[in-house]
């Protein structure tokens, strides 16, 4: 039995929004992993609960009229790896979300409450911020559409105002296209671990693939929030492909990313997987466009 | 509990184990708690109550889910599998259950229950996996006793089994 002081069912997203307006203090849950595992240490014991986990109208994948791929925010991170959209245009999405967890929890877990929950090792979330993905979200004056970079605000803190819940996840055909990501999680054990460090690389090569036209890369776990590495990613823009500048462009994250001392690795251990990954990262997700080192 | 939480009651109708079925819960039961209560399905263990351990595995409509960390409402309209529901009319024990008692896949038992759903999700997809995707595929339950490696060879054998193939030495 949880200590949950009531239970508000959505039926549907308006439904949603009226229920988070009329109860401003409640806590809404989608699949609960984290929600109802705080209830039990005591964190959110005595809340109340709005629950949207019945919403089947925001749960799925698929290609939206503006050639987006739209996620619902309800879609668990196994379908998100076994859809078909998502491997065909942002395999390395399906890749990373499959390290989150276990099985069971990878059955229940959305998409939207590991974005919502706003803590930095996110499996989902670096991938996201390196493919520049929107936030949607519904309120009772309609939907709002933002950044992922700009969703987050703080560690554990995202940009979601009163009566709004999240409704989807975009990604825009400028940024899916022609692209192809690799994910690195790097943790202590091999399933249900948190990412000690997160890294998440896209490259598109140019037309003969000798050319980086575009690089991104995101980290996870490599500062309060998930990051974006802009001066790495303005190191190798237009440039033509070697190794050497691989070893430039893992060597600039450092430019970058701030990471902490903490009880699961060191500042300086971090920084050293940082760029050892952004290089391994980076490798892979040339040789997936194609291109040659 | 507090005068300040309010009782909340819901009818859940669910199908359980190829029976439909439907009875009140409290609003703050989980999963776990309703089918151990109130149908008596002790199969389903508690462990450690927060979704680690995997010994409180049912299947919702084809999938795991570790029951402990599922509200109990939620069941509405699924299709529920617990362990009671793979043995046959007389008790006869299915594929996969006689695998882990040929194996020794079984020692204290409390795990069992959780492995042997999952075991059901993996084979029912039909494919052939390597060791190594068979262990990530079971990696969402903890084993105290038999070090996992008996179970890793239930679940191959039954796979091969069903398979219609030899076992790879």
């Amino acid at each position: 039995m949880y200590d949950i002081k009531a239970l508000y069912e959505a039926e549907s997203v308006r439904g949603a929004v009226e229920l988070r307006l009329a109860h401003p203090e409640a806590q809404v849950i989608a699949g609960g992993s984290d929600v109802l595992v705080q209830m039990r240490e005591g964190k959110l014991a005595g809340k109340e609960l709005i629950s949207i986990y019945m919403l089947n109208e925001i749960r799925g994948v698929c290609i939206d009229e503006d050639e987006n791929i739209r996620i619902g925010s309800l879609t668990s991170f196994s379908h998100i790896t076994r859809d078909p959209i998502i491997r065909k245009y942002i395999n390395v999405l399906g890749q990373a979300v499959d390290q989150v967890g276990g099985p069971q929890i990878r059955n229940i877990g959305t998409i939207g409450g590991n974005t919502c929950n706003g803590v930095t090792s996110a499996d989902s979330s670096s991938t996201l911020h390196a493919w520049e993905a929107v936030i949607e979200l519904t309120g009772s004056e309609g939907v709002r559409r933002l950044p992922i970079k700009e969703f987050y605000i703080k560690a554990g803190k995202v940009d979601i105002r009163e009566g709004e819940i999240q409704t989807a996840i975009l990604i825009p055909k400028s940024s899916y296209e022609n692209t192809y990501g690799s994910y690195i999680k790097y943790s202590m054990r091999n399933a249900m671990d948190i990412a000690t460090l997160g890294t998440s690389v896209n490259v598109r090569l140019s037309a003969d693939k000798k050319t980086v036209e575009r690089a991104r890369i995101a980290f996870g776990v490599a500062g309060p929030v998930p990051m974006r590495a802009p001066y790495a990613e303005e190191t190798v823009h237009g440039h033509p492909l070697s190794e050497e500048l691989a070893e430039r462009f893992s060597k600039a994250v450092l430019e970058d990313i701030n990471p902490r001392d903490s009880w699961r690795a060191s500042r300086a251990f971090r920084q050293h997987i940082a760029v050892e990954s952004a290089k391994r990262a980076f490798i892979e997700s040339v040789k997936l466009c194609g291109g040659e080192l | 509990m507090a005068e300040n939480h309010v009782m909340q009651y819901k009818v859940v109708h669910c199908n359980i184990n190829g029976k439909d079925v439907e009875k009140t819960v409290d609003v703050r039961a989980s999963l776990t708690d309703m089918l151990r209560d109130d149908y008596r399905l002790t199969s389903i263990k508690k462990g450690c109550e927060v979704g680690e351990c995997g010994a409180c595995t049912v299947l919702i409509d084809g999938e795991t889910f570790n029951s402990c960390i599922y509200l109990a409402v939620w069941a509405e309209g699924k299709r529920i599998l617990t362990l009671e529901g793979l043995t046959g009319p007389n008790g006869e024990l299915s594929d996969i259950q006689q695998a882990f008692v040929d194996e020794a896949a079984v020692q204290c038992g409390f795990c069992t229950p959780g492995f042997i759903l999952t075991a059901c999700e993996i084979l029912e997809t039909g494919e052939e996996y390597t060791d190594d995707e068979l262990r990530k595929l079971l990696s969402g339950h903890l084993c105290r006793c038999t070090g996992y490696e008996n179970i890793l060879r239930a679940v191959k054998k039954t796979m091969y089994k069903r398979l219609g193939r030899e076992l790879p030495q």
